[in-house]
């Protein structure tokens, strides 16, 4: 008796948490596969999975675009943004965290504390003058106010490497003062190597959220041939979309390739960066 | 010719971008924002103090404002603890050496991965539309339902609760990442003690957990209280129908980039603002009901 109730609870247990696994999933599939299907039969049988002859179209439809811009240039732009504000909040949050965590000065303890509570305080409360600020600089409709406040270090960032950071041993600071390294030598040559992993989530999460992100290209950009990927579905969806059903999900699924890939090249990064430091994914 | 600096100097050379940023992005918006609040400002014509009219006129005399309050209050109080329950019961199920576990575990943190984004929002508006995946679902259940349940009021914004619960994965893997850190041998002294599995989550995980779950509890909230991009994909930037899905910071947005009220969207955030302080401020205080700290040394 003990012996066949050990050979079906697995069972059961891989039957509910696949089951459920599958529930999860399911929408996203079904993104993918409506993708291409064609354009009539995407909701005449909704439920399924498989198309009844493959429709490559939708892609060909969904990227040609409109306005004059193709997604060739939503995806540039997309791209664009995302990789130089990652570059932009790396380098400055791993240069904070150097400072925050490794360096004595005065005042160091109340600028903690500012970044702590920056980490809290709802976007909607800066975003205002930070509007009428960017405006006054003639930065609207630039990708300027969405990538310029990266190089000044993203709070999240900072904490993320400074409890990597911490995990260094301050022995090894101290041997290389000892071999005449400066602050900066040891913040090149030993805290950055040993960060490394550290700064590879820091980048990844800054790549998702830019790549994302909908809320500023909304306010900031105007014109269709600055929009990124996340704006031009926003527009996808308000246009011709309601005939061409294929291709505005063909873009969609093409939209979330890039997340994918990341993910399943980093996923270790990825996993102990929000194990560590509630990062939101 | 070498340089000495000393260690103040190099700090805030380190230290630089971040406390410049903090200046030009953070400080300055607010104390202009505060100021903002008690004027009318349309940004053609400078600033126009009227004292504490906007906040008067929000209290008394905007039943939209009120109307975005209750919608927004819902949603907060019906994602976050769904949200958090769902991870943590997830969490518990994953947190065992099963053949398999790893592909589970991607597969419950894949809508978190992407669920932010414009092309998930636009995938929401057609599984819960008329023609939709869970119309059809249902159909396949021999359940009849044509309607649109984005465009239902009754059901609206429980398709953006819906897609928020959804997204459940990222506090699982922060669950997950606790639940390890519990050792084995608590929970065997307890079962040796005779107490059952449900007084084993009630005396031990719980406890256990609650930083985590506090912690967890504090960020969502705050980022419930933000969330615009799904309300306003789905809505059409309306916030619609009848009003059901206009949450605070698509209100928000609409009087300040489509009506230029920048005053009275300004008020609106500081409210905002308040209001979440507060309720973080509260959700400390009980939590020295219910989170225990192992480093009390009451163990």
């Amino acid at each position: 008796m003990a012996h066949t109730n050990k050979s079906w609870k697995p069972f059961v247990y891989h039957l509910l948490v696949g089951g459920l696994a599958l529930v999860m999933i399911y929408p996203i599939l079904w993104l993918f596969a409506s993708s291409l299907k064609p354009n009539d039969e995407i909701f005449a049988t909704a439920y399924s999975l498989i198309p009844s002859r493959i429709e490559w179209k939708n892609y060909a439809t969904g990227w040609a675009g409109f306005a004059g811009n193709s997604f060739d240039t939503f995806f540039k732009n997309s791209f664009f943004i995302a990789i130089l504000s990652t570059i932009g909040a790396v380098i400055s949050s791993a240069l904070v965290a150097y400072g925050f965590s490794r360096i004595r000065f005065f005042g160091r303890g109340f600028w903690f504390a500012c970044m702590m509570m920056t980490l809290m305080l709802p976007r909607d409360v800066t975003i205002i003058p930070q509007y009428i600020m960017f405006s006054k600089f003639g930065w609207l409709s630039s990708f300027k106010p969405i990538i310029v406040p990266q190089f000044f270090g993203i709070p999240f960032f900072i904490f993320l490497i400074m409890q990597f950071i911490r995990t260094v041993p301050v022995d090894l600071d101290e041997a290389a003062k000892i071999d005449g390294c400066s602050k900066y030598g040891i913040f090149f040559r030993v805290i950055l190597p040993l960060t490394l992993p550290a700064l590879v989530t820091a980048a990844i999460f800054s790549f998702y959220w830019t790549w994302e992100d909908f809320y500023h290209p909304l306010l900031y950009l105007n014109k269709p041939e600055l929009y990124p990927v996340s704006l031009a579905l926003k527009l996808f969806l308000d246009g011709e979309s309601l005939n061409n059903w294929g291709g505005m999900f063909a873009m969609s699924s093409l939209s979330l390739v890039p997340v994918f890939i990341i993910f399943f090249l980093f996923q270790r990064y990825i996993v102990e960066g929000i194990a560590t430091s509630g990062l939101k994914g | 010719m070498k340089l000495r600096h000393n260690d103040h100097v190099v700090g805030y050379l380190f230290s630089a971008p971040f406390i410049l940023g903090f200046l030009i992005f953070t400080v300055f918006p607010m104390l202009s924002s505060l100021y903002y609040s008690f004027t009318n400002f349309n940004l053609l014509t400078s600033p126009d103090f009227v004292g504490l009219d906007n906040f008067r006129k929000m209290f008394t005399d905007d039943e939209k404002y009120w109307n975005s309050v209750k919608v927004t209050l819902h949603y907060v109080a019906a994602s976050v603890p769904l949200r958090l329950a769902f991870a943590l019961l997830v969490a518990m199920i994953l947190n065992k050496a099963v053949t398999g576990i790893g592909l589970y575990r991607s597969a419950y943190y894949l809508p978190s991965l992407i669920g932010g984004s414009v092309a998930v929002s636009i995938l929401w508006t057609q599984v819960f539309g008329d023609q939709g995946l869970v119309n059809s679902a249902l159909g396949l259940l021999g359940i009849e339902s044509n309607a649109s349940w984005i465009g239902n009021p009754k059901t609206s914004l429980w398709t953006l609760i819906a897609l928020s619960v959804w997204q459940f994965g990222s506090s699982m893997l922060i669950f997950l990442a606790g639940l390890k850190n519990i050792p084995k041998d608590y929970y065997e002294a307890a079962s040796v003690d005779g107490a059952g599995s449900i007084r084993r989550f009630f005396k031990i995980t719980l406890p256990l957990l609650s930083p985590i779950i506090l912690f967890n509890l504090i960020m969502q909230t705050i980022s419930a209280f933000m969330t615009f991009t799904p309300a306003y994909i789905i809505s059409r930037g309306e916030g619609g129908p009848l009003d059901t899905t206009l949450l605070y910071s698509l209100y928000l947005y609409k009087r300040a980039f489509e009506f230029y009220e920048m005053g009275y969207a300004s008020a609106m955030a500081w409210i905002m603002l308040v209001v979440i302080g507060i309720l973080t401020l509260i959700l400390f205080q009980t939590s020295r009901f219910w989170v225990h700290y192992e480093s009390k040394g009451d163990r």
